[in-house]
């Protein structure tokens, strides 16, 4: 295939809680909208990959789409499900075998935090038994580490979920949408120290789907080119510090900072796409907690260890700031639905370079936008556009 | 003592973690993996707090098998010199003087202490704390 793979028609079903539609029935939602988006009909979609980790088989879909005996392929893979479903989408673009196709995601999870079994995890059981099998304590183990190695404080976590939900406010797609003093949120009750309440996502629900082409498709159907110009997915190396872990391994001895999913995917993917942090007007972050957005700001390479403190008192990380971060609030505001998390950030994205973001639009006319997802047992996904 | 699973914890008094030592790398892990890649060895029993955090709700059960009555405990990565940092509870220190780097000791605690007969688990306190 001569040309990048495009992004020529986007959807979403709102994100929070829907009472009453399945998971299944928001994904079909959002690929009718990407359809009229892209100005085709299901009948001109060639294939399609879709991510739901616990709302059912995505291909259930093609009942409510049309029996077109498309190929429907189904990914699990943690957090990175939606962006492991874009890879794959591109990937089947890019082999020259088809030229347009679907990555949908959809999810619908119980309220209250994620439910995880340590068979699952390759955990014995004891370590479920004594209360260990608990996202949220390896999310506040692992930045009071942080903190404490970078000189982080409280009201930079503080202040990452005060812009998420200021934000959020913007974004029709966004569960929470009022925005949250920064009093508030450090005022409130402690869930795993140093994280309050506010500064922790929930399990949510949503669907969204991206329909992509090839470059002369894209043409063809007279759409303004949104060029995917990077997709990588990475497992983690040696060293790093997951969910879940009974024991990690000792600081590295020469002192470099532990090796990450993160790191790799986000290095391959500024290689493949030629061009550098610095080169990016507009990022989407993993943010299933506050701290996350600032880890991984330095993981991807957008700043060092420690200036997030800088970064977020100056307000760098602003819609109107140097580099905005989770414009449509992110995982903070929308929640995480697995299956449609990583897609939503993509989603952002197209919605931030053709200029649509209404009242979070990124100003100056972005052309190059970033995405990251990361999660257990230690994936990473990321993107990058360019228009 | 009664352990909540077998393998955990040497028979001495006081007892040790066991953790696991790959055969080809010598790396260090807890606890011992099952298969014949890695070899148990017993860790030290003092170390430092290399991170922690506080559990302030009651978690899920399953698979949580504590007392129906909650009181948050905190849970800590303890570093073990020159093995591996492991994971347990911090215990016998109040939530506010608990300081990375502090010196801590295995001092293995009763999941349940209500219990008939209580399953112990792995649990660190300060040096030099009457448990």
């Amino acid at each position: 295939m001569s040309g990048d793979v495009c992004i020529v028609g986007v959807g979403i079903h709102r994100f929070g809680r829907t009472d009453g539609v399945s998971g299944l029935e928001q994904g079909v939602f959002a690929v009718n909208q990407a359809l009229g988006d892209a100005g085709i009909d299901w009948q001109q979609i060639q294939f399609a990959y879709g991510s739901s980790d616990a709302a059912g088989n995505p291909d259930t879909m093609v009942e409510r789409l049309g029996l077109t005996g498309v190929q429907f392929i189904n990914v699990r893979n943690g957090c990175a499900a939606g962006g492991s479903a874009l890879f794959s989408a591109q990937m089947a673009i890019k082999s020259g075998e088809y030229d347009i196709g679907l990555a949908v995601g959809f999810d619908k999870h119980p309220r209250g935090a994620f439910d995880a079994k340590p068979a699952e995890y390759g955990l014995p059981e004891w370590y479920g038994d004594v209360g260990q099998m608990v996202t949220t304590q390896f999310f506040g183990a692992k930045i009071t580490r942080y903190m404490h190695e970078h000189g982080i404080t409280p009201t930079t976590l503080g202040r990452v979920a005060e812009k998420a939900y200021r934000n959020g406010a913007h974004a029709p797609h966004a569960w929470r949408r009022e925005p949250v003093s920064l009093e508030t949120i450090m005022d409130a009750p402690l869930v795993s120290d140093p994280y309050t309440k506010f500064m922790f996502c929930s399990p949510a629900e949503g669907g969204v789907a991206l329909i992509l082409a090839s470059e002369k498709k894209a043409r063809e159907l007279g759409k303004p080119l949104i060029r995917l110009k990077a997709a990588t997915m990475r497992t983690r190396p040696p060293g790093s510090f997951e969910v879940f872990a009974p024991s990690i391994d000792l600081d590295p001895a020469d002192g470099r900072p532990r090796g990450t999913a993160t790191r790799i995917a986000s290095a391959d993917a500024f290689r493949m796409a030629g061009i550098g942090p610095k080169d990016i007007a507009v990022a989407q972050l993993q943010d299933t907690e506050a701290g996350a957005e600032l880890m991984h700001m330095a993981e991807n390479g957008f700043c060092a260890d420690g200036a997030q403190e800088q970064w977020l008192a100056e307000g760098r990380t602003e819609v109107g700031g140097a580099l905005p971060v989770n414009t449509d609030g992110g995982c903070l505001a929308c929640g995480e639905p697995i299956g449609a998390s990583g897609l939503r950030q993509v989603y952002e994205n197209v919605v931030q370079l053709r200029g649509d973001g209404g009242g979070r639009q990124v100003p100056g006319n972005p052309k190059t936008a970033y995405t990251h997802v990361y999660g257990a047992p230690g994936v990473s996904a990321v993107t990058i556009l360019e228009r | 003592m009664h352990a909540i699973a077998e393998g955990l914890f040497t028979n001495e008094t006081p007892p040790r973690l066991i953790g696991g030592r790959d055969r080809a790398s010598g790396r260090v892990v807890f606890p011992c993996p099952e298969g014949d890649r890695f070899d148990p060895v017993p860790l030290g029993r003092t170390g430092t707090l290399w991170s922690w955090t506080v559990q302030r709700y009651r978690p899920k059960s399953p698979p949580y098998a504590g007392p129906d009555a909650f009181r948050p405990w905190a849970v800590g990565y303890v570093e073990l010199p020159g093995e591996t940092i492991v994971e347990a509870r911090v215990v016998n220190v109040d939530f506010a003087a608990i300081r990375i780097g502090m010196a801590l000791e295995l001092a293995p605690v009763a999941l349940d202490p209500d219990a008939h007969d209580p399953v112990m688990i792995p649990a660190f306190q300060p040096i030099g704390v009457a448990a």
